[in-house]
């Protein structure tokens, strides 16, 4: 399992225009990076509030409903973040 | 001690009017009795006096002054109350009490004498006689009077005695004990209607665990161990579907425009071209692993539309190595979904019609498997490769049937050795069943003829009349037959010259089904009669056909020279609406398969790339009156017209 997960990151950062890949768990602390350190805590920190919100805002409309993903996109670029699933 | 009072009966006085003249009397008497001791003087000057009427007496006639009045003396208290209530407990009332207390005290002294025989009195007297016998004359009474004393108890008027001793005092000690504060922590949640429901949910879901442990108690091992797994996991396998969600949406990004094209895209040109069309490139799917391999099976999924199957192997006969199975889905075109190993290269395959997680794959070497897509394993769940009726031969095509009686799946597989196989899915393993037996062509001598078998090629199975099939073979014949009959054909059409590569039923019309060979031909044939309806000549040889799913008249082939050719019967008969070269030089196409939903076909060459191919609108028209009435509309007219002007027929 975790070797087909690690495989699938490898795979995406090598696609074309991908910058970086952050792991976040559960609390907002990335687990891992392919950016730098900095970069990383700025990007996992801002990140995290914004899921919490967009989830709570689509599960507070239908409880049954939950967040697959959210896109931002910039001028510059744009940032995929996927929520993660809890398991009990 | 006893006291001394007074008690002094008191005079009432009864009438408040009196004479003056008795009330001076009177005042005179009592006058002269406490003062006594005055002298006659006093007296003397109190009857020189004339009578003093004081100014507020009462005026009161001679006649009421000589009124008797008699007074009484009476030992009665006037200060006594006469009406004294006191509650009685007996009869829960205030009762009055008649006796009342009379006395008065006018006065009360406390006196010091005390009797000269009582103890008291006599210690006082010893005392007396003590002090006056201070001068120590008289010793021995002294000691005497000591030693009697002395044997007095000195004891007061209780005949109390106090004793009391003081014991030891233990010094204090202070004892403390200081244990480990209790783990705290520190707790903050919040409490949203999503949160309460997640946790109705997971109950819910605990619950029923725990039903199927009741129900199944050997399951308690293996949920124990997946317990086990889920503590030892690390926190990035659980990312297994969000990564995919990620890789998804990264490729929709790197694919944006094609997958708008795909979605959006219609030609618009389509309507100045007349009746022909084009066929639009969308993505290309590729997997390095694969590259040394051709593609030799195409198959969509029925229940996910985006979904389809690539068996890879390889044609030639020299060149036989592994084979592979290969799951894309159009969200994701960069990297297939499901990779299965196979030992020998794949054939062909088919995806259950229902159970869209079943898949059958026909190898080279001749054996059958089913893989399950459910399963996270490599492997195949059934192999025929132990089982003794397998193949001797490259199987050439596998298609899933309902299931049987016993409601087992069952597939069934044509292979160059001439047999048709029916595989029946029973518990673990593969049960074959011989169906019948492709019929040697006559050229062979008959001592041969159990030696060299009828390699059967293709085989495709009646949607309606699922008894009824079609198997093609290498010799060019087509034979009809039906499962019901196992020892003959019921049919047989001189359909090629060479190899028949597919033999396809049309959708929608229950007779009408088509054809394609190496001879450069697709002929389209009525199973009632023996020529066919429709031929059309493509430059090069054909390796795959298919019929349109939305259309009863449209099909499109696939040649080795790369071209995409679609017609439609009902716009042009005699020539194709599109025939466009779609992969680059010398490679070869060797399937085509329309998506059941959305207006795209896929094809397959032999650099194991997948090709998909949007349709222009020209291509996709359908038509306004029942599908297999168009088709049928068709054949009627060209029959009217000539009979054999567009047959040629193979002999």
């Amino acid at each position: 399992m975790t070797a087909e997960v690690e495989e699938t990151i490898k795979r995406i950062q090598s696609q074309k225009g991908v910058q970086g890949i952050i792991i976040v768990n559960a609390e907002g602390i990335p687990i891992k990076s392919t950016l730098d350190n900095s970069s990383t805590v700025q990007y996992a920190g801002n990140v995290h509030q914004l899921l919490m919100k967009a989830r709570g805002m689509v599960r507070d409309i239908d409880p049954q409903n939950d967040l697959t993903f959210l896109r931002v996109r910039s001028k510059k670029n744009e940032i995929m973040i996927a929520p993660g699933v809890k398991t009990i | 001690m006893t006291a001394i009072t007074l008690y002094i009966f008191s005079l009432k006085m009864q009438a408040p009017n009196v004479n003056s003249h008795q009330k001076a009397a009177v005042a005179k008497g009592v006058k002269d009795e406490e003062e006594g001791l005055d002298t006659a003087e006093g007296e003397e000057w109190m009857q020189g006096k004339t009578l003093v009427k004081p100014p507020d007496q009462l005026d009161l006639t001679e006649a009421e002054l000589n009124e008797e009045i008699t007074r009484v003396l009476k030992a009665s208290n006037p200060n006594a109350p006469q009406n004294v209530v006191r509650y009685s407990f007996k009869e829960g009332c205030y009762k009055p009490i008649v006796f009342v207390d009379q006395m008065a005290i006018h006065f009360e002294l406390e006196g010091n004498l005390v009797h000269k025989e009582s103890d008291e009195g006599r210690r006082l007297m010893a005392k007396q006689a003590e002090v006056d016998d201070g001068g120590g004359v008289e010793r021995p009474d002294n000691v005497a009077i000591k030693a009697a004393k002395r044997e007095q108890k000195l004891t007061n008027q209780f005949n109390f005695n106090e004793r009391a001793s003081q014991t030891l005092n233990n010094t204090p000690r202070d004892i403390s004990c200081q244990t480990e504060p209790p783990p705290r922590a520190n707790f903050s949640a919040t409490a949203n209607q999503w949160e309460i429901y997640d946790f109705y949910v997971e109950e819910l879901q605990r619950r029923e665990k725990s039903k199927e442990k009741h129900e199944g108690q050997f399951l308690n091992k293996e949920e124990d161990k997946s317990k086990k797994k889920m503590i030892q996991n690390d926190d990035i396998s659980q990312l297994a579907k969000v990564v995919k969600i990620i890789e998804r949406m990264v490729n929709q990004n790197i694919f944006d425009d094609v997958a708008q094209d795909f979605m959006y895209f219609e030609d618009a040109s389509d309507e100045f071209r007349g009746e022909k069309g084009t066929l639009l490139p969308l993505w290309t799917f590729q997997y390095d692993k694969a590259k040394s391999l051709s593609v030799t099976a195409l198959c969509w999924n029925h229940k996910y539309n985006d979904l389809f199957a690539v068996g890879l192997g390889s044609h030639e006969f020299t060149q036989q190595g592994g084979g592979m199975l290969l799951f894309y889905t159009l969200k994701n075109p960069s990297y297939p979904e499901f990779i299965f190993n196979t030992a020998s290269g794949v054939m062909c395959l088919d995806i259950h019609e229902h159970l869209s997680y079943l898949v059958a794959v026909g190898l080279y070497d001749g054996c059958v498997a089913v893989y399950n897509l459910k399963k996270k394993t490599d492997q195949p769940i059934y192999n025929s490769r132990a089982s003794s009726g397998k193949h001797t031969s490259a199987v050439m095509q596998v298609k899933w049937q309902k299931d049987d009686l016993d409601s087992n799946h069952n597939f069934i597989s044509v292979s160059a050795d001439g047999r048709l196989v029916s595989w029946t899915l029973v518990k673990h393993e593969l049960v074959f069943t011989e169906i019948i037996k492709l019929p040697v062509i006559d050229t062979i001598p008959d001592d041969l003829k159990d030696v060299i078998p009828t390699v059967g090629t293709s085989l495709d199975f009646h949607k309606q009349k699922d008894y009824s099939f079609l198997v093609g073979t290498e010799h060019g014949k087509i034979h009809k037959g039906s499962k019901y009959y196992s020892s003959k054909f019921l049919e047989k059409y001189d359909a090629h010259f060479m190899n028949v590569t597919r033999v396809k039923w049309n959708p929608f019309h229950p007779d009408v089904f088509i054809s394609c060979g190496w001879d450069w031909m697709v002929k389209i044939w009525d199973q009632t009669m023996k020529s066919p309806v429709f031929t059309f000549e493509l430059k090069t040889s054909v390796t795959d056909v298919a019929w349109a799913p939305y259309s009863s008249t449209v099909f499109a082939a696939v040649t080795t020279d790369g071209k995409v050719h679609v017609f439609d019967l009902n716009i042009n008969k005699y020539e194709a609406l599109c025939q466009q070269k779609v992969v680059s030089k010398k490679t070869k196409l060797f399937n085509i398969e329309f998506n059941p939903v959305h207006p795209i076909i896929i094809v397959g060459d032999d650099r194991g790339h997948v090709t998909s191919l949007k349709l222009s609108p020209n291509l996709r028209k359908k038509p306004k009156v029942g599908d297999a009435l168009i088709l049928c509309i068709v054949i009627e007219h060209l029959n009217i017209l000539t009979l054999d002007e567009n047959v040629l027929e193979p002999h």
